[in-house]
């Protein structure tokens, strides 16, 4: 069985952000990853292991090397999780506009 | 919803912040005061079809509002937003969190910070920018799990025949 996790558990941690960020320019093996962080190597294998779990990354093997590449098709799930945030915020303010109105009114 | 008034949502990913930008058509202290007073909050603060109601209100650094978003099915979820500094008509700055009915933190619940600034225009209108900043992306989502995925089944589209025979009563 595959084990699938959620994109937001990805994100949850500054590390794999950061992570994620290197790799939306380019791709990058794990070493020149590991490269850019003050931890240990296995730590940062860890945080490879849940990005990719969570199909944030994808890894393909080239020698002895991984090298992982951003999937921008499940980072846009994201965006489009975020886009309901926007939308509760429209609606917010939909009814703010109205009370508006309704106080002008009054005030007249 | 009017195109002409101003609305910008960023999200900072990388800081976990959120910025609202948005312009109402009226002086800044009209828009300050449906920010900062219970039984104007009440009738915007909740997006349809929650609604909020007021436990307790006292603005003032140091005060808070405790309140909660109730669902179309009854349920409610109590929140408290601690006031911690105000400059009347221009920016407040606020700890929202999550509660009982009694005002008890619940501190498994994500927390947000909240600062709001209130700036007029030469035309008249305020421009409101909201900045909250959560710990984490994910705590988002838990927001979001809270219920208000309901609010959002009504569609834009509705909402804007809503607000058009709101008008003409």
């Amino acid at each position: 069985m595959k084990l699938r996790r959620d994109p937001f558990q990805a994100i949850a941690d500054p590390t794999r952000r950061a992570i994620l960020v290197l790799l939306a320019t380019q791709s990058m093996t794990a070493g020149a990853i590991a490269k850019n962080f003050d931890v240990a190597r296995p730590t940062i294998s860890k945080h490879m292991q849940v990005l990719q779990e969570c199909e944030l990354i994808e890894g393909s093997q080239e020698g002895r090397e991984i090298t992982y590449t951003i999937k921008a098709e499940n980072m846009k799930a994201i965006d489009q999780w975020l886009e309901q945030f926007r939308k509760i915020w429209e609606d917010r303010f939909s009814q703010l506009d109205n009370l508006f109105i309704t106080m002008k009114k009054e005030k007249k | 919803m009017n195109a002409n008034l101003q609305f910008d949502f960023i999200v900072d990913k990388e800081n976990s912040v959120l910025t609202v930008i948005r312009e109402f058509a009226a002086e800044p202290q009209m828009v300050w005061d449906a920010y900062t007073k219970k039984e104007l909050l009440e009738k915007w603060f909740a997006p349809r079809p929650w609604t909020a109601k007021t436990g307790h209100m006292d603005f003032r650094e140091g005060g808070h509002w405790l309140y909660a978003m109730c669902g179309p099915d009854g349920e409610e979820h109590w929140a408290r937003m601690d006031y911690q500094s105000i400059t009347p008509i221009t920016e407040y700055i606020a700890q929202d969190l999550f509660c009982d009915a009694e005002g008890n933190p619940n501190t498994a619940l994500p927390q947000s910070e909240w600062k709001v600034e209130f700036k007029p225009t030469t035309e008249g209108n305020t421009v409101a920018h909201n900045t909250i900043k959560y710990n984490s992306l994910a705590d988002l989502e838990v927001v979001l799990k809270m219920g208000m995925q309901e609010g959002l089944t009504m569609t834009l589209e509705q909402l804007d025949e809503l607000l058009g025979t709101m008008k003409n009563k």
